[in-house]
Protein backbone atom coordinates (compact mmCIF):
# COMPACT_ATOMS: atom_id res chain seq x y z
CA UNK A 1 0.00 0.00 0.00
CA UNK A 2 1.26 3.81 -0.45
CA UNK A 3 0.69 6.44 1.59
CA UNK A 4 0.93 9.77 1.07
CA UNK A 5 1.15 12.03 4.60
CA UNK A 6 0.59 15.56 4.56
CA UNK A 7 3.32 16.84 6.71
CA UNK A 8 2.85 20.28 7.94
CA UNK A 9 6.21 22.10 9.11
CA UNK A 10 7.35 25.27 10.95
CA UNK A 11 10.72 27.02 10.33
CA UNK A 12 11.14 24.30 7.44
CA UNK A 13 11.24 21.05 9.97
CA UNK A 14 7.73 18.89 10.44
CA UNK A 15 5.50 19.71 13.39
CA UNK A 16 5.10 16.62 15.75
CA UNK A 17 1.36 16.25 14.47
CA UNK A 18 3.00 15.80 11.21
CA UNK A 19 5.87 13.37 12.25
CA UNK A 20 3.09 11.20 14.04
CA UNK A 21 1.39 11.27 10.78
CA UNK A 22 4.15 9.89 8.60
CA UNK A 23 4.87 7.11 11.45
CA UNK A 24 1.09 6.00 12.04
CA UNK A 25 0.94 5.77 7.79
CA UNK A 26 4.47 3.16 8.02
CA UNK A 27 2.68 1.30 11.29
CA UNK A 28 -0.23 0.52 9.13
CA UNK A 29 2.14 -1.25 6.74
CA UNK A 30 2.44 1.47 4.01
CA UNK A 31 4.85 2.86 1.50
CA UNK A 32 5.51 6.37 3.28
CA UNK A 33 5.59 9.62 0.65
CA UNK A 34 5.77 12.42 2.35
CA UNK A 35 4.35 15.84 1.44
CA UNK A 36 5.62 19.32 2.17
CA UNK A 37 4.51 22.41 0.98
CA UNK A 38 6.82 25.67 1.94
CA UNK A 39 9.78 26.40 3.85
CA UNK A 40 11.62 22.90 4.11
CA UNK A 41 15.42 22.30 5.65
CA UNK A 42 16.45 19.02 4.41
CA UNK A 43 14.05 16.27 4.97
CA UNK A 44 12.77 18.12 7.57
CA UNK A 45 13.06 14.90 9.68
CA UNK A 46 10.07 12.94 7.71
CA UNK A 47 12.95 10.31 6.95
CA UNK A 48 13.59 9.32 10.66
CA UNK A 49 9.34 9.18 11.53
CA UNK A 50 9.12 7.28 8.30
CA UNK A 51 9.08 8.38 5.06
CA UNK A 52 10.59 6.96 1.59
CA UNK A 53 10.55 9.97 -0.16
CA UNK A 54 9.75 13.56 0.57
CA UNK A 55 7.71 15.60 -2.17
CA UNK A 56 8.42 19.12 -1.81
CA UNK A 57 6.23 21.97 -2.97
CA UNK A 58 8.36 25.29 -2.45
CA UNK A 59 5.52 27.54 -3.13
CA UNK A 60 4.52 28.70 0.03
CA UNK A 61 0.73 28.28 -0.38
CA UNK A 62 -1.95 29.41 1.63
CA UNK A 63 -5.78 28.62 0.90
CA UNK A 64 -5.91 24.90 2.17
CA UNK A 65 -8.51 24.99 -0.71
CA UNK A 66 -4.93 24.87 -3.22
CA UNK A 67 -3.12 22.97 -0.44
CA UNK A 68 -5.95 19.60 -0.99
CA UNK A 69 -5.67 20.23 -4.52
CA UNK A 70 -1.81 19.67 -4.77
CA UNK A 71 -2.57 16.74 -1.83
CA UNK A 72 -4.57 14.98 -4.02
CA UNK A 73 -2.46 14.94 -7.45
CA UNK A 74 0.54 14.00 -5.33
CA UNK A 75 -1.74 10.89 -4.15
CA UNK A 76 -2.50 10.13 -7.51
CA UNK A 77 1.25 10.41 -8.97
CA UNK A 78 2.16 8.59 -6.43
CA UNK A 79 -0.48 6.01 -6.20
CA UNK A 80 -1.45 6.09 -3.19
CA UNK A 81 -4.44 4.63 -1.64
CA UNK A 82 -4.62 6.30 2.08
CA UNK A 83 -3.73 10.21 2.84
CA UNK A 84 -2.62 10.53 6.29
CA UNK A 85 -3.07 14.20 7.91
CA UNK A 86 -2.74 15.06 11.34
CA UNK A 87 -6.32 16.12 13.07
CA UNK A 88 -4.52 19.43 13.59
CA UNK A 89 -5.52 22.94 13.15
CA UNK A 90 -4.36 22.26 9.32
CA UNK A 91 -5.13 19.12 8.40
CA UNK A 92 -8.68 19.72 10.16
CA UNK A 93 -9.03 22.11 6.96
CA UNK A 94 -7.16 20.13 4.33
CA UNK A 95 -8.11 16.60 5.01
CA UNK A 96 -12.06 16.82 4.39
CA UNK A 97 -11.42 18.80 0.73
CA UNK A 98 -8.59 16.24 -0.32
CA UNK A 99 -11.07 13.29 0.42
CA UNK A 100 -14.13 14.87 -1.85
CA UNK A 101 -11.62 15.30 -4.65
CA UNK A 102 -10.14 11.84 -4.71
CA UNK A 103 -13.75 10.25 -4.00
CA UNK A 104 -12.56 8.71 -0.92
CA UNK A 105 -14.21 8.09 2.02
CA UNK A 106 -12.75 9.97 5.43
CA UNK A 107 -12.31 8.60 9.07
CA UNK A 108 -11.22 12.09 11.23
CA UNK A 109 -9.22 11.80 14.45
CA UNK A 110 -8.68 8.30 14.16
CA UNK A 111 -6.91 6.44 17.68
CA UNK A 112 -6.06 3.48 16.25
CA UNK A 113 -3.67 2.21 12.72
CA UNK A 114 -5.46 0.94 10.06
CA UNK A 115 -6.68 -2.90 9.86
CA UNK A 116 -8.43 -3.11 6.21
CA UNK A 117 -10.62 -1.01 5.99
CA UNK A 118 -11.41 -0.43 9.48
CA UNK A 119 -9.89 1.56 11.76
CA UNK A 120 -11.12 3.43 15.62
CA UNK A 121 -12.15 6.83 16.34
CA UNK A 122 -13.27 8.20 19.70
CA UNK A 123 -16.94 9.90 20.16
CA UNK A 124 -19.15 11.33 22.23
CA UNK A 125 -15.96 13.70 23.80
CA UNK A 126 -13.91 10.60 24.81
CA UNK A 127 -17.08 8.40 26.07
CA UNK A 128 -16.80 5.59 23.17
CA UNK A 129 -15.33 4.73 20.45
CA UNK A 130 -16.29 3.89 17.18
CA UNK A 131 -14.83 1.08 14.92
CA UNK A 132 -15.08 2.73 11.49
CA UNK A 133 -15.38 0.94 7.95
CA UNK A 134 -14.46 2.67 5.09
CA UNK A 135 -16.03 1.54 2.22
CA UNK A 136 -14.07 2.98 -0.94
CA UNK A 137 -10.75 2.03 -2.17
CA UNK A 138 -9.12 5.08 -1.23
CA UNK A 139 -9.28 6.10 2.02
CA UNK A 140 -8.30 9.44 4.00
CA UNK A 141 -7.71 9.56 7.95
CA UNK A 142 -6.32 12.17 10.63
CA UNK A 143 -4.85 10.82 13.08
CA UNK A 144 -4.93 12.83 16.78
CA UNK A 145 -2.11 14.31 18.05
CA UNK A 146 -0.32 12.88 20.78
CA UNK A 147 -1.91 9.64 20.63
CA UNK A 148 0.61 7.69 18.47
CA UNK A 149 4.24 7.88 19.22
CA UNK A 150 7.10 9.18 16.15
CA UNK A 151 9.62 6.95 15.24
CA UNK A 152 13.14 7.96 14.85
CA UNK A 153 14.77 5.27 13.71
CA UNK A 154 14.59 5.69 9.68
CA UNK A 155 16.86 6.72 7.58
CA UNK A 156 17.37 10.17 5.82
CA UNK A 157 14.63 10.58 2.49
CA UNK A 158 15.20 11.58 -0.72
CA UNK A 159 13.49 14.90 -1.23
CA UNK A 160 11.98 15.53 -4.92
CA UNK A 161 10.66 18.69 -6.00
CA UNK A 162 7.02 18.52 -6.71
CA UNK A 163 4.07 20.72 -9.06
CA UNK A 164 0.35 20.67 -9.70
CA UNK A 165 -1.78 23.19 -10.48
CA UNK A 166 -3.06 24.87 -7.20
CA UNK A 167 -5.81 26.77 -8.68
CA UNK A 168 -6.98 30.30 -7.96
CA UNK A 169 -5.93 31.21 -3.96
CA UNK A 170 -9.66 32.44 -2.32
CA UNK A 171 -7.98 32.63 1.07
CA UNK A 172 -4.97 34.58 2.00
CA UNK A 173 -2.92 35.22 5.43
CA UNK A 174 -2.54 38.46 6.81
CA UNK A 175 -0.82 38.25 10.25
CA UNK A 176 -0.68 36.00 13.45
CA UNK A 177 -0.76 36.72 17.39
CA UNK A 178 1.01 34.71 19.51
CA UNK A 179 -1.23 33.57 22.53
CA UNK A 180 1.68 32.91 24.73
CA UNK A 181 4.58 35.08 24.99
CA UNK A 182 6.83 32.61 26.66
CA UNK A 183 6.47 30.31 23.94
CA UNK A 184 5.49 27.13 26.12
CA UNK A 185 3.91 24.56 24.25
CA UNK A 186 0.34 25.05 22.28
CA UNK A 187 -2.46 23.39 24.01
CA UNK A 188 -4.02 20.99 21.64
CA UNK A 189 0.19 19.50 21.46
CA UNK A 190 0.89 19.51 24.64
CA UNK A 191 2.05 16.78 26.70
CA UNK A 192 1.94 17.82 30.20
CA UNK A 193 -1.13 20.44 31.61
CA UNK A 194 -1.36 21.99 34.48
CA UNK A 195 -5.00 23.37 35.08
CA UNK A 196 -6.82 25.37 37.50
CA UNK A 197 -10.48 26.13 38.27
CA UNK A 198 -12.45 28.27 40.07
CA UNK A 199 -11.31 26.96 43.43
CA UNK A 200 -8.28 29.06 42.92
CA UNK A 201 -10.62 32.28 43.69
CA UNK A 202 -9.18 35.03 41.66
CA UNK A 203 -6.42 35.84 38.46
CA UNK A 204 -4.56 36.69 41.45
CA UNK A 205 -3.46 33.59 42.57
CA UNK A 206 -2.28 31.92 39.20
CA UNK A 207 1.11 32.45 40.23
CA UNK A 208 1.48 29.08 41.70
CA UNK A 209 -0.28 27.53 38.70
CA UNK A 210 2.18 28.89 36.70
CA UNK A 211 5.05 27.73 38.77
CA UNK A 212 4.16 23.96 38.91
CA UNK A 213 3.67 24.42 35.18
CA UNK A 214 6.83 25.71 34.56
CA UNK A 215 8.78 23.04 37.03
CA UNK A 216 7.23 20.72 34.98
CA UNK A 217 7.72 22.39 31.58
CA UNK A 218 3.51 21.91 31.04
CA UNK A 219 1.04 24.10 30.08
CA UNK A 220 -1.22 26.01 31.86
CA UNK A 221 -5.20 25.37 31.20
CA UNK A 222 -8.73 26.35 32.72
CA UNK A 223 -12.09 25.87 33.53
CA UNK A 224 -14.58 27.72 31.64
CA UNK A 225 -15.64 29.84 34.45
CA UNK A 226 -12.36 31.04 34.77
CA UNK A 227 -12.32 31.97 30.98
CA UNK A 228 -15.66 33.71 31.10
CA UNK A 229 -15.04 35.83 34.08
CA UNK A 230 -11.87 37.33 32.50
CA UNK A 231 -9.15 35.58 34.65
CA UNK A 232 -7.47 33.57 32.03
CA UNK A 233 -7.46 34.10 28.71
CA UNK A 234 -10.08 32.47 26.20
CA UNK A 235 -7.40 30.38 24.51
CA UNK A 236 -6.85 28.45 27.40
CA UNK A 237 -10.13 27.31 28.24
CA UNK A 238 -10.47 23.10 27.93
CA UNK A 239 -13.86 21.35 27.90
CA UNK A 240 -16.81 20.48 25.71
CA UNK A 241 -17.21 23.90 24.33
CA UNK A 242 -13.21 24.80 24.61
CA UNK A 243 -10.62 22.89 23.36
CA UNK A 244 -9.79 19.51 23.87
CA UNK A 245 -6.26 18.07 24.60
CA UNK A 246 -4.70 14.83 25.41
CA UNK A 247 -1.62 15.33 27.28
CA UNK A 248 0.28 12.33 29.06
CA UNK A 249 -0.28 13.96 31.83
CA UNK A 250 -3.12 16.64 33.06
CA UNK A 251 -2.87 17.97 36.41
CA UNK A 252 -6.49 19.60 37.56
CA UNK A 253 -6.80 22.08 40.85
CA UNK A 254 -9.62 23.66 41.98
CA UNK A 255 -11.63 22.17 39.46
CA UNK A 256 -14.80 20.23 40.26
CA UNK A 257 -15.00 17.95 37.18
CA UNK A 258 -18.01 18.53 35.56
CA UNK A 259 -19.25 16.56 32.68
CA UNK A 260 -18.51 19.13 30.31
CA UNK A 261 -15.00 20.07 31.31
CA UNK A 262 -14.30 16.29 31.32
CA UNK A 263 -15.05 16.16 28.03
CA UNK A 264 -12.37 18.26 26.59
CA UNK A 265 -9.61 16.41 28.99
CA UNK A 266 -10.36 12.90 29.69
CA UNK A 267 -8.82 11.33 26.87
CA UNK A 268 -5.55 12.55 28.44
CA UNK A 269 -3.70 9.62 29.90
CA UNK A 270 -3.00 10.04 33.98
CA UNK A 271 -5.30 12.42 35.11
CA UNK A 272 -4.47 14.10 38.82
CA UNK A 273 -7.26 16.09 40.67
CA UNK A 274 -6.36 17.95 43.33
CA UNK A 275 -9.80 19.62 45.51
CA UNK A 276 -10.47 20.09 49.04
CA UNK A 277 -13.83 18.38 48.51
CA UNK A 278 -13.43 14.74 48.80
CA UNK A 279 -16.71 14.44 47.12
CA UNK A 280 -15.91 16.41 43.93
CA UNK A 281 -16.76 14.32 40.46
CA UNK A 282 -13.19 15.03 39.32
CA UNK A 283 -11.67 12.28 41.53
CA UNK A 284 -14.04 9.63 39.58
CA UNK A 285 -12.54 10.57 36.43
CA UNK A 286 -9.14 10.61 38.03
CA UNK A 287 -6.10 8.35 38.58
CA UNK A 288 -4.54 9.81 40.74
CA UNK A 289 -6.36 12.38 43.89
CA UNK A 290 -5.24 14.83 46.41
CA UNK A 291 -7.69 15.83 48.84
CA UNK A 292 -6.47 19.56 49.91
CA UNK A 293 -6.18 23.06 49.34
CA UNK A 294 -4.19 23.85 46.09
CA UNK A 295 -2.92 27.33 47.85
CA UNK A 296 -0.75 24.47 49.79
CA UNK A 297 -0.42 21.57 47.94
CA UNK A 298 0.50 23.40 44.51
CA UNK A 299 3.74 24.97 45.69
CA UNK A 300 4.69 21.42 47.85
CA UNK A 301 4.00 19.89 44.35
CA UNK A 302 6.47 22.36 42.30
CA UNK A 303 9.14 22.02 45.06
CA UNK A 304 8.86 17.99 44.32
CA UNK A 305 9.07 18.30 41.08
CA UNK A 306 11.75 20.62 41.17
CA UNK A 307 13.80 17.65 42.67
CA UNK A 308 12.95 15.95 39.23
CA UNK A 309 15.47 18.17 37.46
CA UNK B 1 -25.83 39.07 2.41
CA UNK B 2 -27.52 35.49 2.46
CA UNK B 3 -26.77 33.29 5.40
CA UNK B 4 -26.24 29.49 5.94
CA UNK B 5 -26.48 27.76 9.22
CA UNK B 6 -25.67 23.88 9.51
CA UNK B 7 -27.70 23.49 12.92
CA UNK B 8 -27.36 19.56 13.86
CA UNK B 9 -28.73 18.10 16.83
CA UNK B 10 -26.29 16.12 19.62
CA UNK B 11 -27.07 14.52 23.02
CA UNK B 12 -26.79 16.32 25.63
CA UNK B 13 -23.49 16.29 27.35
CA UNK B 14 -24.48 14.52 30.79
CA UNK B 15 -26.38 12.28 28.74
CA UNK B 16 -25.40 8.26 29.70
CA UNK B 17 -23.93 6.63 26.56
CA UNK B 18 -24.57 3.15 25.34
CA UNK B 19 -25.74 1.26 22.31
CA UNK B 20 -28.03 -1.02 21.24
CA UNK B 21 -28.00 -3.45 18.37
CA UNK B 22 -25.12 -5.40 18.69
CA UNK B 23 -23.33 -2.27 19.66
CA UNK B 24 -24.37 -0.96 16.07
CA UNK B 25 -26.58 1.80 17.16
CA UNK B 26 -26.33 4.44 19.53
CA UNK B 27 -29.08 3.95 22.35
CA UNK B 28 -31.28 7.30 22.29
CA UNK B 29 -33.71 5.88 24.93
CA UNK B 30 -34.28 8.70 27.42
CA UNK B 31 -31.79 11.10 26.04
CA UNK B 32 -32.31 14.60 25.74
CA UNK B 33 -31.33 16.53 22.27
CA UNK B 34 -29.84 19.99 22.32
CA UNK B 35 -28.55 22.26 19.48
CA UNK B 36 -24.84 21.14 19.12
CA UNK B 37 -23.17 23.91 21.56
CA UNK B 38 -20.25 25.31 18.82
CA UNK B 39 -23.54 25.44 16.17
CA UNK B 40 -25.54 26.95 18.48
CA UNK B 41 -23.70 29.43 20.58
CA UNK B 42 -20.67 30.22 18.29
CA UNK B 43 -22.19 29.64 14.21
CA UNK B 44 -26.01 30.92 14.50
CA UNK B 45 -25.08 33.99 17.16
CA UNK B 46 -22.68 35.01 14.76
CA UNK B 47 -24.67 34.97 11.92
CA UNK B 48 -27.17 36.74 13.26
CA UNK B 49 -25.05 39.46 14.11
CA UNK B 50 -23.70 39.91 11.08
CA UNK B 51 -27.23 40.20 9.69
CA UNK B 52 -27.96 42.85 11.97
CA UNK B 53 -24.68 44.57 10.60
CA UNK B 54 -25.36 43.64 6.85
CA UNK B 55 -29.04 43.28 6.29
CA UNK B 56 -29.99 40.22 4.48
CA UNK B 57 -31.75 36.46 5.65
CA UNK B 58 -30.30 33.90 8.33
CA UNK B 59 -31.52 30.36 7.15
CA UNK B 60 -30.53 27.43 9.18
CA UNK B 61 -30.20 24.20 7.51
CA UNK B 62 -30.54 20.59 9.27
CA UNK B 63 -29.64 17.19 7.23
CA UNK B 64 -31.86 15.10 9.96
CA UNK B 65 -35.13 13.31 10.57
CA UNK B 66 -38.41 14.52 12.38
CA UNK B 67 -36.54 14.18 15.56
CA UNK B 68 -34.60 17.09 15.04
CA UNK B 69 -37.46 19.43 14.57
CA UNK B 70 -37.33 20.54 18.32
CA UNK B 71 -33.90 21.95 18.12
CA UNK B 72 -34.56 23.47 14.80
CA UNK B 73 -36.93 25.13 16.19
CA UNK B 74 -34.85 26.39 18.99
CA UNK B 75 -32.61 27.99 16.25
CA UNK B 76 -35.78 29.93 14.90
CA UNK B 77 -36.11 31.31 18.25
CA UNK B 78 -32.92 32.18 18.54
CA UNK B 79 -33.38 34.54 15.86
CA UNK B 80 -33.18 32.31 12.39
CA UNK B 81 -35.46 33.58 9.87
CA UNK B 82 -35.90 30.25 8.15
CA UNK B 83 -35.10 26.44 8.36
CA UNK B 84 -34.57 23.87 5.57
CA UNK B 85 -35.10 20.06 7.40
CA UNK B 86 -33.13 17.21 4.77
CA UNK B 87 -35.24 14.78 5.37
CA UNK B 88 -32.91 11.34 5.85
CA UNK B 89 -30.83 10.06 8.81
CA UNK B 90 -26.99 11.32 8.24
CA UNK B 91 -25.08 8.04 7.38
CA UNK B 92 -21.35 10.08 7.45
CA UNK B 93 -19.69 13.40 7.25
CA UNK B 94 -19.63 12.92 3.21
CA UNK B 95 -23.54 12.20 3.51
CA UNK B 96 -24.30 15.19 5.14
CA UNK B 97 -21.95 17.33 3.57
CA UNK B 98 -23.59 16.14 -0.09
CA UNK B 99 -26.81 17.07 0.64
CA UNK B 100 -26.29 19.97 2.56
CA UNK B 101 -24.23 21.63 -0.53
CA UNK B 102 -26.67 20.41 -2.97
CA UNK B 103 -28.99 22.84 -1.25
CA UNK B 104 -26.75 25.37 -0.92
CA UNK B 105 -25.69 25.17 -4.85
CA UNK B 106 -29.37 26.14 -4.95
CA UNK B 107 -29.61 28.80 -2.50
CA UNK B 108 -26.69 31.44 -3.82
CA UNK B 109 -25.56 32.05 -0.18
CA UNK B 110 -22.34 34.52 0.51
CA UNK B 111 -21.52 32.88 3.87
CA UNK B 112 -21.71 28.98 4.88
CA UNK B 113 -21.18 28.97 8.94
CA UNK B 114 -21.20 25.54 10.64
CA UNK B 115 -20.00 24.53 14.01
CA UNK B 116 -16.17 23.53 14.94
CA UNK B 117 -17.67 19.66 15.42
CA UNK B 118 -20.44 17.76 16.85
CA UNK B 119 -19.92 16.54 20.28
CA UNK B 120 -21.11 13.42 19.05
CA UNK B 121 -19.12 12.53 16.03
CA UNK B 122 -16.41 15.02 17.14
CA UNK B 123 -15.49 14.90 13.29
CA UNK B 124 -14.67 18.28 12.22
CA UNK B 125 -15.19 17.37 8.59
CA UNK B 126 -18.38 18.46 7.34
CA UNK B 127 -17.66 22.30 7.19
CA UNK B 128 -14.58 21.26 4.65
CA UNK B 129 -16.16 19.05 2.47
CA UNK B 130 -19.10 21.51 1.71
CA UNK B 131 -16.28 24.22 0.88
CA UNK B 132 -14.75 21.54 -1.40
CA UNK B 133 -18.10 20.92 -2.94
CA UNK B 134 -19.10 24.32 -3.28
CA UNK B 135 -15.30 25.53 -4.54
CA UNK B 136 -15.39 28.02 -2.08
CA UNK B 137 -12.54 29.36 0.48
CA UNK B 138 -12.85 27.28 4.19
CA UNK B 139 -12.00 29.27 7.16
CA UNK B 140 -11.79 26.62 10.12
CA UNK B 141 -11.66 27.01 13.89
CA UNK B 142 -12.75 30.40 13.23
CA UNK B 143 -12.64 32.52 16.47
CA UNK B 144 -14.04 35.89 14.82
CA UNK B 145 -15.71 36.33 11.52
CA UNK B 146 -16.46 39.96 9.85
CA UNK B 147 -17.15 40.89 6.44
CA UNK B 148 -16.57 43.74 4.66
CA UNK B 149 -17.01 44.64 0.48
CA UNK B 150 -17.36 41.16 -0.90
CA UNK B 151 -14.47 39.62 1.55
CA UNK B 152 -14.76 37.92 4.75
CA UNK B 153 -11.81 38.68 7.67
CA UNK B 154 -11.69 36.17 10.37
CA UNK B 155 -9.27 35.07 12.95
CA UNK B 156 -8.75 31.26 13.53
CA UNK B 157 -6.71 29.11 15.71
CA UNK B 158 -3.72 28.14 14.50
CA UNK B 159 -0.29 26.56 16.52
CA UNK B 160 -0.32 28.46 19.32
CA UNK B 161 -1.67 31.93 18.81
CA UNK B 162 -4.49 33.29 15.92
CA UNK B 163 -3.90 33.81 12.39
CA UNK B 164 -6.13 36.45 10.61
CA UNK B 165 -7.04 35.38 7.33
CA UNK B 166 -9.07 36.98 4.51
CA UNK B 167 -11.17 35.18 1.98
CA UNK B 168 -13.71 35.39 -1.20
CA UNK B 169 -17.23 34.94 -0.71
CA UNK B 170 -18.83 32.76 -0.91
CA UNK B 171 -17.18 31.39 2.36
CA UNK B 172 -17.72 28.50 4.68
CA UNK B 173 -16.99 28.76 8.27
CA UNK B 174 -16.26 27.01 11.00
CA UNK B 175 -17.09 28.69 14.29
CA UNK B 176 -15.10 27.79 17.51
CA UNK B 177 -15.05 29.47 21.01
CA UNK B 178 -15.00 33.17 20.69
CA UNK B 179 -16.77 33.77 17.40
CA UNK B 180 -19.91 35.31 19.71
CA UNK B 181 -21.56 35.03 23.18
CA UNK B 182 -24.68 32.44 23.56
CA UNK B 183 -28.39 33.99 23.18
CA UNK B 184 -31.19 32.66 24.94
CA UNK B 185 -34.05 32.77 23.10
CA UNK B 186 -36.80 35.35 24.84
CA UNK B 187 -40.63 34.53 24.78
CA UNK B 188 -41.02 36.52 21.77
CA UNK B 189 -38.94 34.82 19.93
CA UNK B 190 -40.17 31.75 21.07
CA UNK B 191 -43.76 32.71 20.13
CA UNK B 192 -42.22 33.58 16.86
CA UNK B 193 -40.14 30.29 16.18
CA UNK B 194 -43.70 28.67 16.18
CA UNK B 195 -44.95 29.96 12.94
CA UNK B 196 -41.37 30.71 10.98
CA UNK B 197 -41.23 27.94 7.75
CA UNK B 198 -39.31 25.11 8.32
CA UNK B 199 -39.34 23.05 5.02
CA UNK B 200 -38.64 20.03 4.97
CA UNK B 201 -37.17 18.44 1.51
CA UNK B 202 -36.39 15.23 0.25
CA UNK B 203 -32.74 14.02 0.39
CA UNK B 204 -31.34 14.77 -2.94
CA UNK B 205 -27.67 14.19 -4.28
CA UNK B 206 -26.18 12.43 -1.07
CA UNK B 207 -23.30 9.59 -1.41
CA UNK B 208 -21.47 7.87 2.11
CA UNK B 209 -18.45 6.38 1.78
CA UNK B 210 -18.00 5.46 5.32
CA UNK B 211 -20.07 2.76 8.12
CA UNK B 212 -19.98 2.60 11.90
CA UNK B 213 -19.01 -1.36 12.13
CA UNK B 214 -19.30 -1.13 16.59
CA UNK B 215 -19.12 1.03 19.06
CA UNK B 216 -17.26 0.41 21.99
CA UNK B 217 -17.11 1.90 25.94
CA UNK B 218 -13.55 2.83 27.03
CA UNK B 219 -12.43 0.21 29.63
CA UNK B 220 -13.53 0.63 32.77
CA UNK B 221 -11.50 3.19 34.65
CA UNK B 222 -9.71 1.89 37.78
CA UNK B 223 -10.14 3.35 40.99
CA UNK B 224 -8.32 6.96 41.60
CA UNK B 225 -5.33 6.33 43.83
CA UNK B 226 -5.03 9.12 47.19
CA UNK B 227 -2.34 10.56 48.17
CA UNK B 228 -2.02 12.56 51.60
CA UNK B 229 -1.41 16.80 50.75
CA UNK B 230 1.25 16.37 52.81
CA UNK B 231 3.26 13.93 50.83
CA UNK B 232 3.51 15.13 47.19
CA UNK B 233 6.81 14.37 46.49
CA UNK B 234 4.81 10.36 46.95
CA UNK B 235 2.79 12.17 43.78
CA UNK B 236 5.75 12.48 41.77
CA UNK B 237 7.36 9.11 42.85
CA UNK B 238 3.81 7.87 41.30
CA UNK B 239 3.91 9.40 38.21
CA UNK B 240 7.41 8.92 37.36
CA UNK B 241 7.74 5.09 38.42
CA UNK B 242 3.69 3.89 38.18
CA UNK B 243 2.72 5.75 35.41
CA UNK B 244 5.30 6.75 33.68
CA UNK B 245 4.62 10.29 32.64
CA UNK B 246 7.38 12.17 34.15
C1 LIG C 1 -23.40 23.36 27.50
C2 LIG C 1 -22.31 23.59 28.51
C3 LIG C 1 -20.98 23.59 28.09
C4 LIG C 1 -19.94 23.76 29.01
N1 LIG C 1 -18.65 23.71 28.57
C5 LIG C 1 -17.65 23.75 29.49
C6 LIG C 1 -16.28 23.61 29.09
O1 LIG C 1 -15.99 23.51 27.89
N2 LIG C 1 -15.33 23.62 30.04
C7 LIG C 1 -15.60 23.77 31.37
O2 LIG C 1 -14.66 23.76 32.19
N3 LIG C 1 -16.87 23.93 31.77
C8 LIG C 1 -17.90 23.93 30.87
N4 LIG C 1 -19.17 24.10 31.31
C9 LIG C 1 -19.40 24.46 32.72
C10 LIG C 1 -19.35 23.27 33.67
O3 LIG C 1 -20.63 22.68 33.73
C11 LIG C 1 -18.93 23.71 35.08
O4 LIG C 1 -19.82 24.71 35.53
C12 LIG C 1 -17.51 24.25 35.18
O5 LIG C 1 -16.60 23.34 34.58
C13 LIG C 1 -17.14 24.47 36.62
O6 LIG C 1 -15.88 25.10 36.71
P1 LIG C 1 -14.96 24.91 37.99
O7 LIG C 1 -14.77 23.47 38.26
O8 LIG C 1 -13.74 25.75 37.79
O9 LIG C 1 -15.80 25.62 39.15
P2 LIG C 1 -16.69 24.99 40.31
O10 LIG C 1 -17.69 24.05 39.81
O11 LIG C 1 -17.13 26.16 41.11
O12 LIG C 1 -15.67 24.13 41.15
C14 LIG C 1 -14.64 24.67 41.95
C15 LIG C 1 -14.00 23.48 42.65
O13 LIG C 1 -12.87 23.94 43.40
C16 LIG C 1 -12.85 23.26 44.67
N5 LIG C 1 -12.09 24.14 45.58
C17 LIG C 1 -12.52 25.25 46.22
N6 LIG C 1 -11.51 25.80 46.92
C18 LIG C 1 -10.42 25.02 46.73
C19 LIG C 1 -9.07 25.06 47.18
N7 LIG C 1 -8.62 26.05 47.98
N8 LIG C 1 -8.24 24.09 46.78
C20 LIG C 1 -8.66 23.07 45.96
N9 LIG C 1 -9.92 23.00 45.51
C21 LIG C 1 -10.79 23.96 45.87
C22 LIG C 1 -14.30 23.07 45.02
O14 LIG C 1 -14.45 21.98 45.92
C23 LIG C 1 -14.92 22.77 43.65
O15 LIG C 1 -14.89 21.37 43.37
C24 LIG C 1 -20.24 23.96 30.39
C25 LIG C 1 -21.58 23.98 30.81
C26 LIG C 1 -22.60 23.81 29.90
C27 LIG C 1 -24.02 23.81 30.39
N1 LIG D 1 -26.75 16.34 10.31
C1 LIG D 1 -26.30 17.60 10.18
N2 LIG D 1 -27.10 18.58 9.72
C2 LIG D 1 -26.66 19.85 9.58
N3 LIG D 1 -25.42 20.23 9.88
C3 LIG D 1 -24.56 19.30 10.35
C4 LIG D 1 -24.94 17.94 10.53
N4 LIG D 1 -23.88 17.25 11.00
C5 LIG D 1 -22.87 18.15 11.12
N5 LIG D 1 -23.28 19.39 10.73
C6 LIG D 1 -22.49 20.65 10.76
O1 LIG D 1 -21.12 20.37 10.56
C7 LIG D 1 -20.36 20.73 11.71
C8 LIG D 1 -19.22 19.77 11.90
O2 LIG D 1 -19.72 18.46 12.10
P1 LIG D 1 -18.78 17.16 12.21
O3 LIG D 1 -17.94 17.15 10.98
O4 LIG D 1 -19.73 16.02 12.31
O5 LIG D 1 -17.97 17.36 13.47
C9 LIG D 1 -21.36 20.80 12.83
O6 LIG D 1 -20.93 21.65 13.87
C10 LIG D 1 -22.61 21.30 12.13
O7 LIG D 1 -22.58 22.71 11.96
Amino acid sequence: MNCLAFVPTKNGQATKAGLEAVSYAQRCGATVTALVVGELNGDGGAGAAGASKVLHISDNLQDEGQIARVVAAAADAEGATLVVAPHDHIGRAVAPRVAVRMGAGMVPGVTGLLQGSEVKKNVFSGKAMAHVNIETDKKVVTTTPNAFGVASDGAAASVEAFSADAGEARLTVKGFEASSEDGSVPLPEAVRVVSAGRGLKGPEHWGIVEELAQAMQATTACSRPVSDMGWRPHHEHVGQTGITIRPDLYIAAGISGAIQHLAGVNQSKVIVAINTDPEAPFFKAADYGIVGDAFEVLPKLAAAMKTLG
Amino acid sequence: MKFLVCISKAPDTTSRIAFTEGDTQFDANGVQFIVNPYDEWYALVRALELKEQHGGSVTTITVGEADCDPVIRKALAIGADDAVRIDANPQDALHTASLIAHHAKQGGYDVVLCGKETIDHNGSVVGGMVAEMLNAAYISLATSLDLDGGKAQAKREASGGLEAVEATLPVVVSAAKGMAEQRIPNMRGIMAARTKPLNVVPAEGGVQATAVAKFELPPAKGDCKMVSADAPEELVRLLREEAKVL
